[in-house]
């Protein structure tokens, strides 16, 4: 597995520096590889340790996460998550019940506020897990969406 | 440019606060669906990374799987701007495909 990961990786790799080179700029250079393994994770304790490097979170009420009680359609699920937590280094989205949980990790780059909103899939009715790091450690938030249309495959 | 830019981005300070606002045209598929007519499956195409930049250093840099929407839209703030600043996004998806676009905040 490791080694075909690597073959991968390389060949991706290689079609950004193609791209590079006929002019085009792309963000491959700033960040590592895509966290494969994270988000290919089936349960949310595999994604989380995968995407954060621990599976331990304290729970807060600092996280806020606005998402529709009720998602007609769970293709386009809007949600914002923001904070009161200081210094806020990266904030990971999960839903609970999803095929695969991860959906999403935002890396804040020093002036960055805690604050993201973006629209998500999701299967079914779950848990959408926010996890915020800040002064290196993890806290969670959760909140459940129902979903009457799922949004993963169809 | 011939071919209009995937990516749509309106950047707007207020009280030094810059909030940005993206969408990107892109499909987003999962891997998972399949072809109603052939029964095949649909290959996953979709974005993995984005990165977003203020006056050329990052302020965001994001990870995504396949269950971020079709045609993503991406909301955040950071400290520090003013207007007149360029903010510029950038996105490559897992068929080594990319796109940016740079706007000056308003």
């Amino acid at each position: 597995m490791q080694r075909r990961h690597f073959l991968k990786n390389t060949m991706a790799t290689g079609a950004i520096a193609l791209a590079a080179s006929s002019g085009l700029l792309v963000p491959g250079s700033v960040l590592a590889a895509w966290n494969k393994k994270a988000f290919d994770a089936k349960d949310v304790q595999s994604a989380l340790k995968g995407a954060i490097g621990t599976e331990l979170t304290e729970a807060t009420d600092k996280i806020k996460i606005k998402a529709p009680q009720i998602a007609e359609n769970g293709a386009v699920v809007p949600i914002t998550i923001s904070s009161t937590l200081s210094n806020v280094k990266s904030i990971t989205i999960l839903s609970e019940k999803n095929g695969t949980p991860l959906i999403a990790k935002f890396n804040l780059k020093g002036k960055s506020e805690a604050f993201i909103s973006t629209r998500i899939k999701m299967g079914k009715t779950s848990n959408i897990i926010a996890v915020c790091e800040s002064g290196g450690k993890f806290y969670s938030a959760r909140k459940e969406v129902k979903v009457t249309i799922g949004g993963c495959g169809g | 440019m011939a071919k209009k830019s995937s990516i749509k981005i309106r950047a707007k300070a207020k009280n030094g606060v810059v909030t940005v606002k993206a969408l990107i045209s892109h499909k987003m598929e999962t891997g998972l669906r399949k072809d109603k007519k052939t029964g095949k499956v649909i290959p996953a195409h979709f974005i993995e990374e984005v990165v977003c930049e203020h006056n050329g250093a990052p302020v965001l840099e994001a990870e995504w799987g396949v269950a971020i929407s079709k045609n993503p839209y991406l909301s955040f703030k950071f400290k520090g701007g003013k207007a007149g600043d360029t903010v510029k996004l950038s996105w490559k998806d897992n068929t080594g495909k990319s796109d940016s676009l740079e706007t000056k905040v308003k």
